[in-house]
């Protein structure tokens, strides 16, 4: 069952994914760029992280790409136009790429055993012992031994608020 | 749980989810560099993050705890502020110069 969804969703988010590259239009790629984020929640769920989850799907298929749908809308973006100036740049950047992954995978094979299996609830310890991805046992964490960045990213939001508000304010005269 | 025919594999290695991390990875660095729209190429670097993040949580499996679950936190948090700013740097952009097509964004002043 595990491997079922596993597969089913790998599938829809590499669709998605494509699909958001190949598309001409910042909409159609905004709505597969969500649908991508809903399949990699699910996938989340099964590797056990319940809080990491559902944060995927309120803050960025919520939040991001709410705001990223309400630019699109604003601009009034069109489709791109099609331009064969960049064609040869095609033909050589994708077998680089392909290689890329290739390599990436290679290391991937070679450094971790794939005996390892992931086992959907493997993670449940009883009661009093949190699994490792509950929102107790990651804001036990977050809370304690990550204090620090947690409070310094605070000022970080504070900072991309006063940005955004100064970048996109109307000039006052 | 419903029983499956024989054959069917019941659960997959940690590697899949790497593998499958390492594929977005590399459909976002083709969108980065192949699309003209700058909000579409915003819309890549957002799936690398999510790529990578995908494997910051099956690290997180692979060593049972917690922690790949916070880097993971963090860069959601750093992603909504990025494109909170990115977002206005668009709209700055757009306001200035009547065009997302990043070959015709190639000087820094007007």
């Amino acid at each position: 069952m595990d491997a079922i969804l596993f597969f089913l969703f790998a599938t829809i988010t590499v669709i998605c994914a494509i699909n958001m590259v190949l598309q001409r239009h910042p909409i159609s790629s905004a709505l597969s760029l969500i649908g991508v984020m809903g399949s990699l929640a699910v996938l989340y769920l099964l590797l056990g992280g319940e809080f990491i989850a559902m944060a995927q799907l309120i803050v960025y298929s919520g939040a991001i790409m709410v705001l990223f749908l309400f630019v699109i809308m604003l601009l009034n973006s069109g489709a791109e136009p099609k331009r064969s100036r960049h064609k040869i740049l095609l033909f050589l950047g994708a077998p680089l790429l392909v290689i890329l992954l290739g390599v990436i995978g290679y290391f991937i094979q070679g450094q971790i055993p794939a005996q390892e299996m992931v086992k959907f609830g493997s993670w449940e310890s009883g009661p009093g012992k949190p699994a490792f991805g509950s929102p107790q046992n990651v804001g036990m964490s977050l809370f304690t031994s990550y204090l620090l960045p947690f409070e310094i990213t605070s000022v970080l939001i504070l900072i991309a608020i006063l940005g955004a508000i100064v970048l996109a304010r109307k000039e006052i005269d | 749980m419903l029983p499956l025919p024989p054959g069917v594999p019941t659960a997959v290695p940690v590697t899949y989810y790497l593998i499958l991390s390492a594929i977005l990875f590399v459909i976002g660095g083709a969108g980065f560099l192949y699309r003209k729209n700058i909000i579409t190429v915003f819309m890549s670097i957002e799936l690398m993050l999510n790529a990578v993040n995908l494997s910051f949580v099956a690290f997180a499996y692979k060593f049972n705890k917690a922690d790949g679950h916070i880097y993971s936190f963090f860069v959601m948090v750093v992603a909504a502020a990025e494109a909170a700013v990115g977002l206005a740097i668009i709209l700055t952009v757009f306001k200035n110069r009547q065009t997302l097509e990043i070959d015709d964004i190639d000087s820094m002043k007007l």
